[in-house]
């Protein structure tokens, strides 16, 4: 049953990611669909951080947001990501050490 | 040409450490979580390798722990995941497959979109110089690190203390912001996107409370994308140049 479980997954799983990239090189799409796509990575960055750095530390949402903070003034000069991950993760650990 | 092949994929590696450093702490939540559920070793092991999405491998946790039949799971996961489908159809504007005749024709295609999640989509598609190798090099990163984690967290525990493991859980976040940034930069109508992206999913999640956080990202695609392009004049988001047709 489980094993039946995770061959379902995989299909549902598999199927959508990879139909639109085996026809996509075929299609031909008006330019506002274009536009449109174009946005798609922007969209989901919003969506990807907000309300969820709220849930970082459980029931502190704060501190998530600090981090975020922390992690978007290094973003403006670091060319790598890298750096900003690193410091946010930093400024996480010690906010949740001292409230602890 | 092996040259710069060989250079794309370790700029890819370099662009999934972040994606590696977020998904490792998860992944051993999710072996152990799994385990603790009462999936063998191998069980756990095999959703990571072939399922290989987050959120819905935690979702089925749940809901095999709550009783859930198989078919429902199977369901749930492709709501859980339909978001993907539009990752997919953005992304492969911006991925330059050849036509190649045979097999290498369906193989390159299936690769690259069993790759795709959340975090690969965001940071292939910000990227100036997307190439198949570049993309390789991401979702390999991203993918032995969620399989890794997985092994350690369902065959020992989680390694990492509690408090590390619960500060890295911000790396995702941290570096959605980190690739966000720039984007603004070169032009405000990215921001105003993510901005509306983010308060589409947050009213959603408010509307509609029992709502799959993965149809939270797909209204907030659809909806905020719509009103880039409607605001947006003749600029153009994307940082590559548009795949003529």
């Amino acid at each position: 049953m489980i094993w039946l479980m995770i061959a379902g997954m995989c299909m549902v799983t598999f199927l959508p990611r990879v139909i639109p990239l085996l026809l996509g090189r075929d299609l031909v799409l008006p330019r506002w669909v274009r536009r449109w796509l174009s946005f798609f990575p922007y969209a989901a960055l919003g969506a990807l951080i907000f309300p969820g750095i709220l849930t970082v530390i459980e029931g502190r949402p704060w501190i998530g947001l600090a981090a975020g903070a922390c992690a978007a003034l290094l973003a403006l000069k670091a060319r790598n990501a890298i750096f900003p991950v690193l410091a946010a993760i930093a400024v996480t650990v010690v906010l949740d050490l001292i409230g602890t | 040409m092996e040259r710069t092949v060989g250079a794309d994929m370790l700029r890819g590696v370099r662009a999934g450490l972040p994606v590696a450093v977020g998904y490792l702490p998860m992944a051993m939540a999710f072996g152990v979580l799994a385990t603790q559920t009462g999936l063998s070793f191998g069980q756990a092991a095999a959703m990571s390798l072939f399922v290989y999405a987050g959120a819905s491998q935690f979702a089925s946790l749940g809901l095999l722990a709550g009783g859930a039949s198989a078919l429902a799971i199977v369901l749930a996961t492709l709501v859980l995941n339909f978001r993907h489908f539009l990752m997919s159809v953005a992304l492969s504007r911006r991925i330059p497959l050849a036509r190649r005749p045979g097999r290498a024709a369906w193989a390159a295609p299936m690769g690259l979109g069993f790759g795709i999640t959340d975090e690969t989509f965001v940071v292939a598609s910000l990227n100036e110089s997307l190439t198949p190798p570049f993309f390789i090099g991401l979702a390999l990163t991203a993918y032995l690190a969620w399989l890794s984690g997985t092994l350690i967290g369902a065959g020992f525990s989680s390694l990492i203390p509690a408090v590390i493991a619960r500060g890295m859980g911000v790396a995702l976040y941290a570096m959605f912001i980190a690739i966000l940034i720039p984007g603004v930069k070169k032009a405000w109508i990215n921001g105003l996107v993510a901005i509306a992206g983010a308060s589409l999913a947050w009213g959603a999640s408010l509307a509609v409370p029992g709502l799959p956080s993965g149809w939270r990202i797909v209204i907030a695609i659809l909806v905020a994308s719509a009103v880039g392009a409607a605001a947006g004049g003749e600029e153009t988001a994307s940082p590559g140049r548009e795949e003529s047709a």
